[in-house]
């Protein structure tokens, strides 16, 4: 048998009444909420006491950011309809659904490249300012987090086209869209709040 | 395979995930807030910029949360597990903005303009502290 | 899922498959083996701790000494040993041996499953925390050595190298701190979905034993509030390297802003450690006073609150940073509250020793000790509570008293207790409970030789973090100097006794006399099962019929009922 039999019968309980994987990937995004909530919070603190931010804040690219915006917001609607094919069993539509995902991370990852090498070029680089440090460390950590996403998607994708630990796509769905809810927040504090 | 046997055995018991909202459609709503979050600067009044970026933020994310997320389905712990760190984050706010937002002291004073430089300025401005 | 596999027969069952050495020790998912990997690591990191506190007190007991193993001690010496004497304490000895060894043992144990519920994750959780010990000690050796700015990290000393004279040791400090957190984000994951979910069946919430509780209570706290910190600390990495500015007045940082997020988590951390060695002595008492705890949910509830309320307290440690006064005002009325349950928790506790058939082993005198001493702690941290009166005791040997008489009964006292009382079922030895007596008076009269006079140091000005006093004249007079020499003195009394543990330790585990399935009788699942217990914990899992406390229950023939008999 696989490694179905190594895993402990503890693994396969739920007196909590929600599946081991389920509760533990919940436990994982509350303590990723305070660790950017901490971040976020002193950037706000930092931004709300200083115009000069806004000032600087103004030279972020809303356009891109949107783009960027729209490629997650999109990548989540396949994240979640790569958990409605394993919830019906379909291991292979699953897994396609998660290479679009995986897709979009990527497409996010290579633009904010793009744009950060246009904006170090300017002249704004992460000890330029206050702002600039808090802009790039925020987004750094949430693009980290993009990129680890991509990296597990791969591997569940993997299993899952041979019908194999189905239960782990919704569970890297939640944490995508928990990454995806991490820059609908950063999207307007980085980018729209002028 | 046994872990998967225990896995439809606790999708049964709770009966979840049979109903999948229509999500294509939710993408198009968060896809229109987007839209309105770009727009509402343009306006130029503050109140609005501030309704539709965050207004518009926070709503995107219940959405997010509630239908790509399934929270309403997960056990309320989940619930209350999420609200309670946004609290804390609260919490934490209050309790740091208070000094990090001052902006002068008995015997200091932080001025504006040093947010937005790279540098200490030039000696004759350092002397008005 | 790819994860490295020592062995490949490993993957298929491992209750068939024969181990090899490597495999079975080196690279186990057994959450028993995970457990003293953790200890283990956990208490050699106590000598190297203990004896930089040997070195930094002899020098502070006789200045300009040569301290016999180590040579002179320089104000740079000085200030690495502090900074590194309370980081590793804090960080790699009491959160591995409380939370990760005595929380990986029990909770599988005491809630009747086989193993934690990812015990791939809890290697994978145990490798991170290697990695972070050996960059903690790659820090001892880089250009300009390890850091030496105090366990509290504050910049602007942290973040420029030209103050701290550790650029390097700096960054390598923070890196070993940082795999540190995440080692304990994996695990308290592993912990708290184990407790919640692979319960056996019957074992309801109010059946749980109160050790579990309180690990995974601990394990929440510190996830909820280890996050600020993080990003603190990402920030503090980049001040240092990068050039960034977050904590630099100079260029529109906030000094005190690092200091928030620090203790932000720094106060939840302090509960972190002292709810498991509170749940320990929980099952103690219980047991060798043969009565039911006075209040399971008291204890419960009061242990909850205390984990809400510590969110609330954080700023106590800098009332005299430069915060604003209104807010202290409101951290000393928090502060003050959070005693309360505490306090609670410790009547509940004394009420279940009263009038109960108490037998002064080994075990319940540690866990004895424990109460003792941290009501000390907790009484003294009132003062400290109290904004008044810590603009004067800031900084001094009283905060350092306070503290030592909390964070030495949770992470000594807390230890040995448990290790004490597991140990039969650990090792399946019995420890010689002689040796252990003596060991415990030996510990417990010097501590209190050590810090009582620490207390009163600091009442008279002595300042922490000071490496001599010679340019202090008015802290060189003759009865604080003897005062010093006698806590330095019986420091040394102390860490001689603890080779009494070592011998006792390590004979007991060779030849010791073999221990039953439950020596102690008591109830929790974890003494139904073989001393040690088998790989899978139990042939056949446990079904849980009552609650693990009850003891010298009216009309039965035996004082204890354990929890998986069914009549």
């Amino acid at each position: 048998m696989s490694a179905a039999s190594s895993r402990p019968i503890a693994t396969g309980r739920s007196a909590a009444g929600m599946p081991t994987g389920r509760l533990a990937v919940w436990w994982i995004i509350a303590s990723e909420i305070v660790i950017f909530g901490g971040l976020l919070g002193s950037y706000i603190m930092h931004r709300l006491a200083h115009d000069a931010f806004a000032e600087q804040a103004a030279h972020t690219n809303t356009w891109i950011g949107a783009f960027n915006t729209f490629v997650l917001l999109t990548s989540s609607l396949s994240a979640v309809l790569t958990h409605k094919a394993a919830d019906h069993g379909d291991g292979k539509k699953a897994a396609r659904f998660l290479y679009y995902t995986m897709g979009g991370g990527l497409v996010f990852l290579v633009v904010k490249a793009f744009e950060w090498t246009t904006e170090i070029q300017a002249g704004y680089t992460l000890a330029s300012n206050t702002f600039w440090s808090f802009y790039y460390t925020a987004a750094g950590i949430h693009a980290a987090h993009v990129l680890a996403g991509v990296i597990i998607m791969g591997f569940v994708a993997h299993t899952a086209k041979r019908q194999l630990e189905m239960q782990r796509v919704e569970l890297i769905g939640l944490y995508w869209h928990f990454v995806d809810v991490v820059w609908i927040f950063l999207f307007p504090l980085l980018y729209i709040a002028k | 395979m046994a872990d998967h046997a225990a896995h439809d055995h606790a999708h049964e018991a709770h009966g979840e995930h049979t109903h999948h909202p229509d999500y294509v459609k939710i993408w198009g709503v968060l896809l229109v807030l987007l839209v309105i979050s770009v727009a509402g600067p343009f306006l130029e009044i503050q109140v609005i910029t501030l309704i539709t970026a965050f207004g518009i933020a926070i709503v995107k994310a219940y959405l997010v949360v509630k239908n790509f997320m399934h929270i309403n389905v997960a056990a309320k712990l989940v619930t209350y597990l999420v609200l309670t760190m946004l609290l804390f984050m609260l919490l934490f706010f209050a309790g740091t903005a208070p000094d990090v937002m001052e902006s002068h002291g008995s015997n200091w004073e932080k001025p504006d303009w040093i947010a937005g430089t790279a540098h200490p300025p030039a000696a004759g401005h350092e002397e008005s502290h | 899922m790819v994860v490295k596999h020592a062995d490949h027969a490993h993957e298929h069952g491992d209750h068939h498959a024969e181990q090899g050495w490597v495999s079975k020790y080196l690279f186990s998912t057994d959450h028993k083996i995970i457990c003293f990997q953790y200890m283990f690591t956990g208490m050699a990191l106590a000598i190297v701790a203990g004896f930089f506190s040997y070195v930094f007190r002899m020098q502070m007991a006789f200045p300009g000494v040569p301290v016999p193993g180590w040579g002179l001690v320089t104000p740079a010496d000085y200030n690495m040993l502090v900074t590194n004497h309370g980081a590793i304490m804090i960080f790699w000895v009491a959160m591995p041996v409380l939370i990760a060894a005595f929380g990986n043992y029990l909770i599988p144990l005491m809630i009747g499953a086989d193993d934690m519920v990812f015990p791939k994750i809890n290697r994978l959780s145990y490798q991170i925390f290697l990695l972070s010990v050996v960059v903690l000690f790659i820090s001892f050796f880089v250009d300009g050595g390890g850091f030496a700015g105090a366990w509290t990290m504050y910049p602007p000393l942290m973040a420029k190298a030209e103050y701290s004279l550790t650029g390097t040791g700096s960054s390598v400090f923070l890196l070993a701190i940082a795999l540190e957190f995440v080692a304990f984000l994996l695990g308290g994951i592993n912990f708290v979905t184990t407790a919640m979910n692979a319960r056996a069946p019957g074992m309801k919430l109010y059946d749980i034993p109160i050790v579990v509780w309180m690990i995974v209570i601990a394990s929440i706290l510190f996830m909820a509030s280890v996050g600020p910190l993080i990003a603190g600390a990402v920030m503090m990495l980049f001040d240092q390297q990068l050039g960034t500015a977050f904590f630099d007045p100079n260029r529109g940082g906030d000094p005190i802003l690092w200091q928030h997020l620090f203790w932000f988590f720094g106060h939840p951390e302090v509960y972190v450690v002292l709810l498991p060695a509170i749940g320990i002595t929980a099952e103690i008492i219980t047991v060798f006073s043969r009565k039911k705890l006075f209040a399971y949910k008291t204890v419960l509830n009061t242990a909850i609150g205390t984990g809400i309320l510590s969110f609330t307290v954080w700023a106590h440690h800098q009332f005299i940073a430069g915060i604003d006064p209104r807010m202290a005002n409101i951290f000393t009325i928090t502060t003050l509250i959070i005693s309360i349950p505490i306090a609670e928790m410790m009547f509940v506790y004394i009420a279940t020793l009263y009038g109960g058939s108490i037998t002064l082993n080994t075990p319940m005198l540690w866990a004895l000790g424990f109460i003792g001493t941290f009501l000390i702690g907790g009484v003294t941290g009132i003062f400290l509570g109290a904004s008044g009166a810590d603009i004067y005791l800031h900084d001094t040997y009283f905060v350092l008293a306070h503290f030592h008489y909390t964070f030495f009964p949770i992470a000594i006292i807390g230890t040995y207790a448990g290790l004490t009382y597991w140990f039969p079922k650990m090792f399946g030895k019995e420890m010689n409970d002689t040796l252990g007596k003596i060991h415990f008076w030996g510990t417990f009269i010097a501590f209190n030789c050590i810090f009582i006079p620490l207390f009163f140091t600091g009442m008279l000005g002595d300042h922490r973090r000071i490496f001599d006093y010679t340019n202090f004249p008015e802290l060189t007079t003759p009865m604080l100097e003897n005062l010093r020499a006698f806590a330095t003195i019986s420091l040394v009394v102390m860490l001689g006794f603890q080779l009494v543990f070592f011998y006792n330790f390590v004979t007991s585990l060779l030849w010791g006399k073999k221990a039953d399935v439950n020596p102690w009788r008591a109830n929790t699942l974890e003494w139904t099962t073989a001393s040690p217990p088998p790989h899978g914990n139990w042939a056949e899992l446990p079904t849980v019929y009552r609650g693990p406390y009850e003891y010298s229950v009216p009309g039965r023939k035996d004082d204890f009922w354990p929890q998986d008999a069914k009549s």
